[in-house]
């Protein structure tokens, strides 16, 4: 790994932290949606909030390089899931708005 | 589609197939990806803001389809984003063509017909 000018694993680590950046944007407006003053909604936020600490836990690793490169492996589909699974949270929550 | 799936998640078939390239070539591939998630998560928080900043519409729950239908359309740009890095991934490690896809297309049409049809609607509300 002698000489790389396009300085490739720090662009990729960046990308990861700006993807994180975009997981927390879209939890922030999950928690907005979620709370409307009854246990329900405190309960969906309560999902939403862990879901985004598993996308912190998910992107931390590859973000920064630590963890072993096995592992690694698996933040590919497991962050596309828990995007489609924040698109599934917020239907809910647009459906649950509807009553 | 399973056997596409379980490679989602085999990273030892990933390794074992083809030969290692150059270490760039994934890395650009995995950037790729994210840029595909991130699209992904945009349409999302567009979805959810939508549903919360919207007021409501004339037409009756048109405010909650809007929603609902950015929500769907991202998590299928998230899920497909997935695919297409698997195998790109495969190809790239096989010296084979990388894999060729409509959905940029179809997804630029998407947005820009819905882009459209909310100038209409804009221009509508003005002049009527």
């Amino acid at each position: 790994m002698t000489g790389d000018p396009g300085l490739q694993p720090e662009r990729t680590r960046l990308a990861w932290r700006r993807t994180l950046l975009a997981f927390t944007a879209v939890a922030v407006l999950l928690v907005r949606l979620a709370l409307t003053g009854d246990l329900a909604g405190a309960l969906l936020a309560g999902v939403a909030v862990v879901g985004w600490l598993g996308t912190l836990a998910l992107t931390w690793r590859r973000a920064t390089g630590a963890g072993p490169r096995r592992a690694q492996r698996w933040s590919f589909p497991l962050t596309a899931l828990a995007a489609a699974g924040f698109a599934v949270l917020g239907v809910l929550l647009v459906v649950r708005g509807l009553r | 589609m399973w056997e596409a799936i379980r490679r989602w998640f085999d990273p030892r078939e990933m390794r074992s197939v083809g030969s290692r390239p150059d270490y760039r070539f994934s890395l650009a591939n995995e950037r790729t990806f994210l840029a595909w998630l991130r699209t992904g998560l945009a349409l999302i928080a567009g979805g959810l803001a939508a549903a919360q900043f919207l007021p409501p519409l004339p037409v009756a729950h048109l405010r909650e389809v809007i929603a609902i239908a950015l929500l769907l359309l991202g998590a299928a740009v998230a899920v497909r984003a997935v695919d297409h890095w698997a195998r790109t991934e495969r190809a790239i490690r096989l010296g084979e063509e990388l894999p060729a896809s409509r959905f940029p297309a179809v997804l630029a049409l998407a947005v820009a017909v819905g882009a459209l049809l909310l100038v209409i609607a804009v221009l509508a509300r003005a002049l009527g």
